[in-house]
């Protein structure tokens, strides 16, 4: 990949309005990278029209919304921890986008094994994940939680619950997959072909992916959980 | 530049500062939830979420050593997101008056007139 003019263009505004105001790259980025973080761009408006939905929905009901610190509480040992499962959940996210990031940058020192092995501990946290909300699902619809209706209060709850973390838990889902499979492709020398040159730049655009998931779940955290 | 070195490499010390300080930050978002529910909570809540998102995209995401012309157009898009918040929380409170003032069952003793 050419990178023309990269280490004479100038920075900060003036920069910006070279890149864009000729006619050539305006990315100085790997295209793979420039689309992942378009794509991201795109998820954005996703979830925030699905947060702004909810946010809607909380707001112009005139049922009590029921109070997600009781809804996700946990007994655990005999005490009602509120919260709990959620803040497990944030922790396990967290930590894998630590060893996320990690992976990228063992991936750019041409370290296979430890980027590969990296990803796929990354893809077992977001694993647990999906499997801590899977175990959340199950608890609350046997509670009674449904789409249309729950026995805590307003029914937009079980509408906006579903919807949101379901697509959140799919994106995540997704994400293990993705990570799986260029884990198996780094660790199998298929960057190191001719043509590729030993480019790991594959691994950065996973993690994009891999931290926006970490991303969103803040905003539902935020806003879903503590609010 | 080396194919094999092009792209975003930092120390990775740098890596696990900010991943403590996620822990840290999210420790402290959990801790909001035992607070009273008001504006001082909503604040706390928000800005956590905000510092949080904010390490993830700059240091996690490498943002904060992209040019601007990526940064901007993948940044800036999402300001306009704000109108559409306003906009559906205007809305929300509207339907919910409406709601209130045409589905709550009115007092008995009112009289109905019949034409």
């Amino acid at each position: 990949m050419a990178h023309e003019g990269t280490a004479a263009a100038p920075e900060g505004m003036k920069g910006f309005v070279t890149d864009w105001s000729a006619d050539k790259q305006a990315f100085h980025v790997p295209w793979g990278k420039a689309m992942m973080w378009i794509f991201l761009l795109s998820d954005t408006f996703i979830f925030t029209s699905f947060l702004v939905g909810y946010g809607h929905d909380r707001i112009s009901t005139a049922a009590a919304w029921p109070n997600p610190s009781e809804v996700f509480a946990l007994n655990i040992f005999g005490i009602d921890m509120p919260l709990i499962l959620i803040a497990i959940m944030t922790f396990v996210l967290i930590t894998s986008s630590g060893t996320m990031a990690m992976a990228v940058n063992y991936g750019y020192r041409g370290d296979r094994a430890k980027a590969a092995g990296l990803m796929l501990i990354t893809a077992a946290f977001g694993a647990v994940f999906v499997g801590m909300q899977a175990f959340e699902w199950t608890k609350l619809i046997i509670e009674g939680v449904r789409p249309w209706e729950n026995p805590f209060g307003a029914e937009q709850f079980g509408a906006t619950f579903f919807m949101i973390t379901g697509f959140h838990g799919l994106h995540v889902s997704a994400g293990v997959i993705y990570l799986t499979i260029i884990a198996r492709r780094v660790i199998n020398g298929f960057y190191e072909k001719p043509g590729r040159k030993g480019n790991y730049e594959i691994v950065e655009i996973t993690g994009l992916y891999w931290h926006f998931v970490d991303l969103v779940w803040v905003f539902i955290f935020a806003f879903f959980y503590l609010w | 530049m080396a194919t094999a070195t092009e792209g975003q490499q930092h120390p990775l010390s740098i890596y696990f500062w900010i991943w403590g300080l996620l822990f840290v930050l999210s420790a402290a978002s959990y801790g909001t939830d035992f607070l009273p529910h008001g504006i001082p909570r909503s604040v706390l809540i928000v800005a956590l979420m905000l510092a949080k998102a904010g390490f993830i995209i700059a240091i996690f995401m490498h943002m904060k050593w992209e040019r601007g012309a990526l940064a901007w157009a993948i940044l800036g898009p999402p300001v306009l997101l704000l109108f559409l918040i306003g906009f559906m929380v205007n809305e929300g409170k509207l339907t919910e008056g409406t709601r209130v003032e045409s589905f709550t069952p009115p007092p008995a003793v009112v009289p109905v007139e019949h034409h």
